[in-house]
């Protein structure tokens, strides 16, 4: 708004008068500085008096202090590491560390499963097929009922319900499954595969370039070419013929029964699954209400005239309705993404060593529990501040850029 | 309403301030601990609530087992009176904490003695109250016998615990591999090694026999493999830098072992108010001032003895029906390691 459209008789009242800085309790602005120091001098001695209360107390009962643990030898043993781990050897920093990039691993995938999940029973839910959309609802009201952890009880007491390893149910020497979790086939990696992997990701960006020109095409002329064949020669015919000149190399890593349980092959084990299971269904139906409340935020208009051109209920949904229900939808999902990922904490209950795991047995063997709950705060503000940065940045990317 | 604001400020200062500078009790015993024991009317005492022969509540809801009659013993001496107790259950990992930051007085959750726990934790053993060692606990049906044949097998147990590194310890040294499954929760963890989860299941042997035997008629199918693997001396913890509480927690087991050595018992102990033996005379308070010395009453260890029993009560009470031999956990006039150094 410029001055030149303001009404004349109010831009005396707008302005308020310039005065210096009077020193009395009159002046709003040095009443408004004085409150602000006291205030910042109330939490900056409270702090301090909390950070040296704590300091005395814990030299009174010789509590040993500080983060010279991370380095020493930790000697606790971890069920499962995406890393490898040896607990005569790697250090305390290490063993944080496997919990830290546990709790990603069920949080990441955990995140894409439920928002997956989620979004179908949440569409379910608004389907006019009747037994549809009354199942999907009896599914959101019955595990957004039921506590979390119960329902992770659940899923592990089921996976231990499986037979032993020696009657394993499997198909053929693809899958085993018994009561130590999931051990599948799986291919030994060699150089060959590493290149058909590049070979993929040059003919991925092969093909993205390839939609570019056939959209700029048909923005031009109107003609529409299939975009397909692109893709079949750059993603799956350039990496094929990458392996098959390296000499077409095929070792099956087959799990073997061996001992105790099986060896060889991909494992998944049943914490780890139990848990993501819980959290991915759980969370699932908190994420169909959300994505059920945002296409009902589009206006009913927007289908009609959807209708009206002539497109078919499912290109509405994923050209017009979808696309505008994101802006309802993105701000509450990040909560939901921040709550998957603190509620994998629960892994405790069911044995998965995730970060406040190891950090728990961290600060009982060690007996440092300020440093260990430190560790564990900043592990959940990093990633919690991380998922937030990111859904905020891309909830501005597709709010409604207004011309 | 500016007024009141800066009095309400004023007045946070004020307490913020004085909290700090709050001086510790000028009378007393001379044991901040017992003074709040005292203040409060009861002694709060850290156990596991899970372990049978340990500390488990029986069907009326009592704690029944060897950890809580620990916990009843020295709040006999420090009140004179056992129902004073209030157990306060603990698990594996936060057991420390709790004792560390004074949620509770003194922790008796068959914690193994080490120097790291004595070193880094600020905490102090007061005396042991059983002398145990690490075993293995698996099915029969897997037909194993020895420990050195579990190369590759998966083991339940408790994290957070001593029995964890001794487990590591032993598999270390025999360059053998183990898969660990650490479940916090004892039921739970237990009932991950019944449902065939893991090969086996490892704690204290005391703990495992009390287990099986807790089975019932399925104790035939869990057998305890030969090995213990580890020194594991279960105590009773206090927090360092309270000098006269520890001595009265040390002294009241002293005492009941001394007890069971002069075979002095809740039963009879009224018949040795009239001894002539200066020990029994000093023990039971009618002679002496021992109880002064620990900041109690002088007839501290009689109502120990009267309440809870002397040594071999105790344990004849809580272990002896779980079909646990005593073996080392006997007094030293039997063969055990249970010494009572004099009361005088």
């Amino acid at each position: 708004m410029s001055d030149l459209t303001a009404d004349p008789r109010l831009v005396g009242a707008r302005v308020a008068p310039k005065k210096g800085l009077r020193l009395s309790w009159s002046d709003p602005l040095f009443r408004a500085i004085v409150w602000q120091v006291v205030i910042v001098g109330a939490v900056v001695a409270l702090v301090w008096y909390l950070v040296g209360n704590t300091n005395r107390n814990l030299a009174a009962r010789h509590i040993a202090t500080g983060f010279a643990f991370l380095q020493r030898v930790a000697g606790i043993p971890i069920g499962e590491s995406p890393i490898a781990y040896d607990p005569a050897v790697n250090t305390y920093g290490t063993a944080l560390l496997i919990g830290i990039l546990n709790t990603l691993r069920v949080a990441a995938v955990g995140i894409v499963l439920a928002t997956i999940l989620g979004t179908l029973i949440g569409i379910g839910r608004l389907s006019g097929n009747w037994l549809l959309a009354r199942l999907t609802s009896f599914y959101v009201e019955t595990l957004r009922d039921i506590p979390l952890l119960l329902q992770l009880f659940f899923w592990y007491s089921i996976l231990q319900a499986l037979p032993p390893p020696r009657q394993a149910w499997h198909i053929g020497d693809l899958l085993y499954l018994s009561n130590r979790g999931a051990r599948y086939q799986q291919l030994t990696w060699g150089p060959a595969y590493s290149w058909a992997l590049g070979g993929f990701v040059v003919g991925l960006i092969a093909t993205i370039i390839c939609s570019r020109v056939i959209r700029r095409r048909q923005d031009q002329t109107g003609q529409r070419m299939p975009l397909w064949p692109f893709g079949l020669l750059f993603m799956v015919a350039l990496p094929l013929a990458i392996w098959a000149l390296l000499g077409a190399p095929f070792q099956p890593d087959v799990p073997v029964l061996r001992g105790f349980n099986y060896q060889g092959g991909g494992a998944v084990s049943p914490e780890y699954f139990a848990l993501l299971v819980g959290l991915v269904t759980y969370t699932a139906a908190y994420i169909a209400e959300i994505v059920r409340s945002g296409i009902l935020a589009v206006p009913q208009g927007q289908w009609e005239a959807a209708g009206a051109l002539g497109l078919h209920r499912r290109r509405i949904l994923t050209r017009i309705v979808l696309p505008q229900a994101l802006r309802v939808i993105i701000p509450p999902m990040t909560s939901q993404y921040l709550n998957i990922t603190k509620n994998s904490s629960l892994a405790v209950a069911i044995g998965f060593q995730d970060i406040v795991s190891i950090a728990y047995t961290t600060l009982n063997q060690t007996g440092q529990a300020i440093e260990g709950v430190a560790i564990i705060m900043a592990v959940y503000l990093t990633i919690s501040l991380s998922i937030s940065l990111f859904m905020n940045w891309y909830n501005a990317r597709i709010a409604l850029v207004e011309r | 309403m500016r007024c009141s604001m800066t009095l309400c400020f004023g007045t946070l200062f004020a307490g913020l301030l004085l909290a700090g500078s709050q001086p510790a009790s000028a009378q007393g015993s001379g044991s901040a601990t017992l003074d709040a024991a005292r203040g409060r009317g009861q002694v709060l005492c850290g156990i596991s609530g899970q372990v049978p022969g340990f500390s488990l509540p029986d069907s009326q809801g009592v704690m029944r087992g060897i950890d809580a009659d620990s916990c009843r013993a020295v709040t006999a001496a420090a009140l004179g009176d056992v129902n004073k107790v209030k157990f306060v259950i603990t698990t594996t990992q936060n057991r420390f904490t709790n004792l560390q930051s004074g949620e509770i007085d003194m922790l008796s959750r068959s914690t193994t003695w080490t120097l790291g726990r004595e070193g880094n934790l600020g905490l102090e053993f007061a005396w042991v109250n059983y002398y145990d060692g690490t075993g293995f606990l698996v099915k029969a049906a897997t037909g194993v016998k020895s420990a050195k044949e579990m190369d590759g097998a998966t083991i339940c147990v408790q994290p957070g615990t001593s029995t964890e590194l001794a487990i590591n310890d032993y598999y270390r040294l025999n360059n053998m591999k183990f898969t660990p499954i650490l479940i916090q929760d004892l039921s739970e963890l237990q009932g991950a090694f019944l449902s065939g989860r893991c090969d086996a299941y490892s704690t204290d042997a005391s703990a495992l026999a009390t287990f099986r035997f807790s089975q019932g008629p399925k104790a035939q199918d869990l057998v305890l493999l030969p090995e213990i693997i580890s020194k594991e001396p279960l105590g009773v913890m206090v927090r360092k830098g309270d000098d006269k509480w520890f001595d009265l927690v040390r002294w009241t087991f002293i005492a009941m072992i001394t007890a069971e050595e002069k075979g002095i018992t809740s039963q009879n102990i009224d018949s040795f108010t009239s001894s002539t033996d200066p020990d029994i005379r000093r023990l039971l308070g009618v002679e002496g001032d021992m109880g002064k010395a620990l900041g109690v009453d002088n007839k501290w260890a009689y109502n120990v003895i009267k309440q809870v029993g002397n040594f071999g009560e105790v344990w004849d009470r809580n272990i002896t029906p779980m079909g646990v031999k005593r073996g080392i956990n006997n007094i030293w006039t039997k063969g055990g390691l249970q010494y009572a150094p004099p009361i005088r």
